[in-house]
């Protein structure tokens, strides 16, 4: 591969305004031009974190804070109309890197689309070990919009308390895959600080993306399930 | 850097100020009197803005016209439920709402500059230089259009607008930079027209908005309804009396009103009395504040469900939350002091004056802006969730609602068609799944090179910048060609419209007589230069070289009296063009005639 040479987090090497190579972080050292973040950039690199799941965040919100002070179209105000682009378009990816590291759920959800290139939106799978008493929610929840239309009290009722019940359970299902997501990020992390690069290391590595991203994609499932019964209740 | 003054834009009153060092002020007009009531008045000798205006409220009902941010960036659909309650009339055009004024039709942008420019007058005075540039607030829940509808009304009054900044984090801003507060706050906006709610985190000169919620349609004037509601029952059932057609005790009743509603804050009872026509006599009324706060008590509640939508977005509950904050008017309502009291649990802060809290914000703002301030920072949100429509109808979100700004998000898009050439997109704003049931923001078509179906890929970024105003752009993946994207508001004024009412704006206000003048003899030039060039273009060669010359003399003539300001030089240049063009106008005249003498007989044949 031969030798790597450092990778600045920068669109190019070379200011838009001077032309001279830019030696500074996020401003040119020669023109104090503020210069725009690369495109290819990730949300991990911009905030100079390595690509771990558990994150400080309130260190997070530390850095976010100190490069809001940095790029905020409100201090390029009368600046050139080149300047105000930058620190807009660079405000706008620094805003979005936030949002997404700050949530862990985003956070993993963007780690899996950079490891693993998935699809933006991981679609929902019911949890196989649920699946019977899934099937059962449903045909609850789809008596209990009858019985609301029809204006049955009785169902209503009873609908309501089993449907309370089935809340539960898909509480705890959640809190489970969740436990397990934790773990999965302590594993993650551990590969990571490794710094190995061997078979071995690229399999446990695949291996903690798959389940993590089937994890996801129950807890979405969830998710989306609770919303239903809460709908349904209010 | 030219001077930046803060302006809160208010339903029923507006202000101006500027940071007086490191104290932010505001602007007294020469009585005095800080607060510009946010009326226009159409009399004989010309428009009448401000308390000149609200003078004219009962003595000329229909030609007076207030609460009109109400109808900023709306349609005439948006606000049928209430025209009753005003007594001007409203018509729509283009999507915009027109108000009828004597023999006028203006648009809520040009009634807002009229104000805009009032308030701005208040500002050169003050400092005995020209202001080209303003911070205005908004509610925070205010759409792209009613954003835009602001910005327009700024132009219109000879304002860049630098920054739209949401009323309660201006205010934040007011009440942060006194009291050095740090933690979780609470702003509650309740104003004339509008309500909001923002929930936000101050740390180290950050104030971070967590959450923001609202009602763009809730505000002090809807007490006031219900207080005239009673009184026209009583009219009604006492003395056989309706308003209908009778603009003037309408607008009485209105004025009475909010009259008692004030006094009902600091007193238990207000009596209401009101002269009536065709020799009726009086009507009196006493109103308790029990029975105030029993009419109003629903509209209330209705502030309560956005606060906790905020909350639970922001993923805090009320217990965490330090400190509350009260804004606008209407809070000095004790019910309302009271509901906010039980919600938070809390007593909330109401030193900061709050008719004058925002625009002392917005002078931060400004000053942050100027480079002043150097250790505040608002991050501000997006109050709506923006998207577009897709298959079915249904509406597919692109950025969030409670996203920090600026944002953006980009989308992909290709064709189901071979040699499909274009692609239509229409933007909406809202939380409801339906894209009927949201806000039309704009449409527009992308190009598309044809090429079979699903291989052309342009990608369309959506951007909302700090003021929360969103714009387009599209890029060619395959070519990585920049298009330029024509968006057509479905709630808005078009530039071209914004430019024909910036030099109306001139033309309208009559202490601008000059300037008036001037705009009408360039206007005049323009269409006259304009019609030269053409001349030239379709028949110079009728035109003698001696013609020719005398021609293009007398056209920079007029351009170069264009650049002075002197009005009677135009005019005259106007002439001289005009006498030199004459003989070549009447060539084409002749040559028209004979063209058209032609065709005729062409046809004919």
């Amino acid at each position: 591969m031969g030798t790597v040479k450092k990778e600045l987090p920068l669109a190019r090497s070379m200011c838009w305004h001077c032309q001279s190579d830019i030696g500074g972080e996020y401003f040119c050292n020669q023109c104090v031009k503020v210069q725009p973040l690369s495109k290819d950039m990730d949300y991990f690199t911009c905030f100079g974190l390595p690509r771990k799941l558990n994150i400080d965040t309130a260190q997070l919100q530390t850095k976010f804070y100190e490069l809001s002070r940095v790029f905020h179209p409100d201090f390029f105000e009368g600046k050139s109309e080149m300047e105000r682009a930058v620190s807009l378009a660079n405000s706008a990816i620094l805003n979005q890197a936030y949002r997404t590291l700050k949530d862990p759920i985003q956070r993993v959800e963007y780690l899996l689309r950079l490891e693993a290139g998935a699809a933006k939106d991981i679609p929902g799978k019911a949890p196989a070990d649920l699946f019977e008493a899934i099937l059962e929610m449903q045909e609850h929840l789809e008596e209990f919009h009858a019985a609301k239309a029809e204006n049955d009290a009785e169902t209503l009722t009873r609908g309501g308390e089993l449907l309370r019940g089935a809340r539960k359970a898909l509480e705890a299902k959640r809190a489970a895959l969740e436990n397990r997501l934790a773990e999965l990020f302590q594993i993650w992390d551990k590969l990571i600080e490794k710094h190995a690069h061997d078979q071995a290391q690229t399999a446990a590595k695949e291996r903690t993306l798959k389940e993590m991203r089937d994890l996801l994609s129950e807890r979405a499932y969830v998710t989306n399930m609770l919303q239903n019964i809460t709908e349904a209740l209010a | 850097m030219a001077r930046i003054v803060g302006i809160d834009l208010g339903t029923t009153n507006s202000l101006v100020a500027y940071m007086n060092g490191k104290t932010p002020t505001v602007i007294p007009g020469p009585d005095g009197r800080t607060l510009v009531p946010s009326i226009v008045a159409y009399t004989p000798s010309g428009f009448l803005t401000g308390d000149a205006a609200k003078e004219q409220l009962v003595r000329n009902p229909e030609h007076t016209v207030y609460s009109v941010k109400r109808f900023m960036g709306k349609g005439l659909a948006d606000v049928t439920q209430e025209l009753r309650y005003f007594p001007f009339k409203l018509t729509e055009q283009n999507g915009v709402i027109r108000l009828q004024i004597g023999n006028k039709a203006l648009t809520p942008p040009e009634i807002s500059a009229m104000v805009l420019k009032e308030l701005k007058a208040r500002a050169e005075a003050f400092f005995g230089e020209e202001i080209r540039k303003a911070v205005i607030t908004v509610p925070a829940y205010f759409n792209d259009s009613q954003r835009q509808a602001t910005k327009d009304a700024g132009k219109i009054a000879g304002l860049e607008v630098v920054r739209i900044v949401n009323e309660p984090t201006a205010a934040s801003l007011a009440y942060g930079l006194q009291k050095r507060t740090q933690g979780l706050i609470a702003v509650y906006d309740l104003g004339g027209g509008t309500f909001d709610i923002s929930i936000l985190k101050l740390k180290g000169g950050i104030f971070e908005v967590l959450a923001t919620n609202g009602n763009t349609h809730l505000g002090g004037d809807d007490f006031d309804r219900r207080l005239v509601d009673v009184m026209m029952q009583d009219l009604k059932a006492k003395h056989g009396l309706s308003v209908e057609g009778r603009p003037e005790l309408q607008q009485e009743l209105r004025v009475r009103a909010e009259q008692a509603k004030c006094r009902l804050s600091s007193d238990t009872e207000a009596v209401v009395e009101v002269p009536l026509p065709d020799g009726k006599g009086r009507y009196r009324r006493t109103f308790t504040r029990s029975e105030l706060e029993k009419l109003v008590d629903d509209l209330v509640e209705k502030t309560l469900t956005p606060c906790r939508q905020a909350l639970a977005d922001a993923a805090l509950t009320a217990t965490d939350v330090d400190e509350v904050v009260l804004v606008g008017g209407s809070t000095r309502m004790p019910l309302v002091q009271q509901r906010v009291q039980a919600l938070f649990g809390k007593t909330p802060h109401c030193e900061l004056n709050p008719d004058e809290v925002v625009a002392l914000g917005a002078a931060v703002q400004a000053d942050i802006l100027s480079g002043g301030i150097q250790d505040m920072l608002l991050l501000d949100v997006t109050p709506l969730t923006l998207g577009i429509e897709t298959m079915g109808g249904v509406m597919s979100s692109l950025i969030r609602r409670n996203t920090t700004i600026p944002t953006s998000a980009k989308e992909l898009f290709t064709t189901f068609v071979d040699g499909q050439t274009s692609v239509d997109i229409h933007i909406l704003q809202g939380e409801r799944e339906l894209a009927k049931d949201n806000r039309s923001l704009a449409r527009f078509q992308l190009k598309i090179p044809p090429l079979p179906a699903g291989v052309p890929r342009i990608e369309v970024t959506f951007m909302l910048d700090a003021n929360g105003i969103l714009s387009v752009t599209a890029r060619d993946v395959r070519t990585g060609e920049v298009q330029s994207i024509e968006v057509k508001p479905s709630y808005g004024l078009t530039d071209q419209e914004v430019e024909r009412m910036i030099r109306d704006s001139f033309v309208y206000a009559k202490q601008d007589i000059q300037e008036r003048q001037r705009i009408e003899a360039m206007n005049e030039a323009e269409s006259m230069l304009r019609a030269t060039e053409k001349a030239l273009a379709r028949a110079g060669n009728l035109a003698t070289p001696e013609e020719r010359a005398a021609i293009q003399e007398a056209v920079a003539n007029l351009k170069s009296t264009m650049a002075g300001a002197d009005h009677r030089a135009i005019r005259e240049a106007i002439e001289k063009l005009d006498k030199a063009s004459y003989s070549l106008a009447e060539k084409l005249m002749n040559t028209t005639l004979q063209e058209a003498l032609k065709d005729k007989k062409l046809s004919d044949v």
